[in-house]
């Protein structure tokens, strides 16, 4: 990581790593058992590792989720969160160990059983992935028509139920073209509990969202989870919000989980990282500065 | 010398696992035509979008290119006192040939590359990927109706095609340069055959038709989900089916009509 004064410099492939290597290659809460204090877990990931062409985007993690509680997994972009929340889902295989969701393991179920696993699942993705040549209504209706078999007049009302669990019943025969983020994510919040799922995967929700919406993701995310005994994962970087909703979070980077604890315990944590990372600070073991060559070398080399 | 191997290698291997994504991709669209069937208003809406939106780009095509076969062969027939044929050449060239070609190569610029697109992007804003999450099949709710509303609109489209541009050729032979009324129509009839003429036409266009479609869902499908990804799939699929269309067509006619 030099800045300044060398004629050859040795540039570390990710900043990551040099931090890592600073902790003697362990993050002193990195090997901490995971958790689930009700002793019941819905979501059990062990050794998982996967890599992205030649990219390993995770190295040995182990998690758990708590049935009932609002677990956070935050880092870094490109840290592999929303990857993380494929390869839950099934949408991606691992190069190695295993995910199970209520016992089962993802990775080994057929299509049909790990479809029938899905229909209890539901996800918010970040951009909202709302289909654009259907309605908000037909929307949210989608899944409880593909799969309840419920006659048209309680899809009907099952739809406006949801929709105004949201606020947004009034906005039903909107495409999603004539919503902002911040609705178009609400209508798939809709979406995601129509078929009243055992928990939901949050990707980065609270991205790019005005204070408004933001403060209105935060509380719905709360209230759904405890309302109708959901469990949920939010992937984000947003430390304030999720923290402020969170019961149990991860801090995941380069590969590994770096640190891990309620939120309290996450912002007491005493390694420079994570409070850097829960702080925002602009400096500290991630440096604000890519590693470069000193500044003088790169005026002086061209031209003059 | 070895990185231009190494390179070639790679492309080569590049090329072949693209091709067996096409085919993978090909038979779990297949796979879902039991789903189709039990959902036929999918099909329905499909071959609106790939047929009737492109009724007006083939009727007027074929329009002049029936009129253009009427005049260069009037041209060359009267050379050899032949005029009264050019009822059958131009209804021979169009069933035959020009037809399922240029109406597949039409097709394959108006409806494929509005299909890639579309498909691209539905996997750049992950609405592939939401309906995975809804425990739907995208392949077979989103691939399969589109694969067959294409090989169904696509026979439709040809018989269109040839039809009109018989009309025009009558126009042109008859209204302008006074070829004989009852020559132009008789000839046709006597000589254009049902099996030789009409069902290798159909089998053609039929052949066109799942190309076609199959090639631009493909390149939907397997598009690098950005911008340029997608805009480069679209691109790749005009290319791609046009080459299809016109190599098909030699194989095709050589097995129809060789000896």
């Amino acid at each position: 990581m030099e800045r300044s004064g060398a004629s050859s410099v040795q540039l570390p492939s990710d900043p990551m790593s040099a931090v890592l290597d600073s902790y003697g290659g362990s993050h002193p809460r990195q090997g901490r058992r995971a958790y689930c204090p009700s002793g019941e877990c819905l979501v059990q990931v062990r050794n998982l590792r996967f890599s992205h062409g030649d990219r390993l985007i995770f190295d040995g993690v182990d998690m758990d989720i708590a049935r009932g509680q609002v677990t956070a997994v935050m880092g870094p972009s490109g840290t592999g969160k929303t990857t993380l929340l494929k390869l839950i889902s099934g949408q991606l295989r691992p190069a190695a160990g295993t995910v199970e969701v209520e016992g089962e393991d993802v990775h080994r179920l057929s299509r049909g059983d790990l479809y029938r696993l899905r229909t209890r699942m539901g996800m918010l993705f970040q951009s909202g992935a709302l289909l654009t040549d259907l309605n908000v209504f037909e929307n949210v209706a989608y899944p409880l028509r593909e799969h309840s078999g419920l006659p048209e007049s309680m899809i009907r009302k099952l739809v406006l139920m949801k929709l105004e669990a949201v606020g947004l019943r009034g906005a039903r025969e909107l495409l999603p073209g004539e919503l902002s983020g911040g609705m178009a994510r609400r209508v798939a919040l809709a979406r995601a509990v129509a078929l009243d799922p055992m928990m939901i995967m949050y990707d980065e929700p609270f991205t790019g969202q005005d204070p408004i919406s933001l403060g209105v993701l935060v509380t719905l995310i709360r209230q759904l989870n405890d309302a109708s005994r959901l469990s949920s994962i939010v992937v984000s970087h947003d430390v304030r919000e999720t923290l402020s909703i969170a019961d149990y979070v991860y801090i995941i980077a380069d590969g590994k989980v770096m640190t891990q604890g309620t939120p309290d315990e996450v912002m007491s944590d005493p390694s420079a990282w994570v409070s850097q990372f829960v702080r925002g600070l602009p400096d500290g073991p991630v440096h604000f500065h890519y590693p470069a060559p000193a500044l003088e070398r790169d005026f002086l080399e061209r031209g003059l | 010398m070895l990185d231009f191997l190494a390179r070639l290698g790679r492309g080569g291997l590049g090329s072949l696992e693209r091709l067996g994504r096409g085919h993978l991709l090909l038979i779990s669209m297949l796979a879902g035509l039991p789903a189709l069937v039990a959902r036929p208003r999918l099909l329905v809406v499909q071959v609106f979008n790939v047929g009737v939106l492109s009724v007006l780009i083939v009727t007027v095509s074929g329009l002049f290119v029936g009129m253009v076969l009427a005049l260069q062969g009037f041209y060359i027939l009267s050379r050899f006192g032949a005029a009264e044929s050019l009822g059958v050449m131009v209804a021979a060239s169009l069933v035959r040939e020009l037809g399922p070609v240029v109406a597949a190569l039409l097709v394959a610029g108006r409806a494929g590359s509005a299909l890639t697109a579309e498909i691209g992007l539905m996997k750049a804003t992950e609405q592939l990927s939401g309906l995975e999450m809804m425990a739907v099949d995208p392949v077979k709710r989103i691939l399969t109706p589109r694969l067959f509303g294409g090989f169904v609109a696509m026979p439709v489209l040809v018989a269109l095609f040839s039809a009109v541009g018989v009309v025009g050729g009558y126009f042109v032979g008859v209204g302008l340069l006074g070829v004989d009324d009852g020559a132009f129509w008789s000839q046709m009839q006597a000589k254009i055959d049902l099996h030789e003429d009409l069902v290798n036409g159909v089998i053609k266009s039929l052949v066109f038709g799942f190309v076609v479609t199959w090639i631009a869902l493909f390149q939907g499908y397997d598009a690098t989900p950005t911008s340029a990804g997608v805009s480069r799939a679209t691109t790749r699929t005009v290319v791609h089916s046009s080459l299809a269309v016109l190599g098909l067509d030699f194989v095709l006619t050589a097995l129809m009509y060789g000896e």
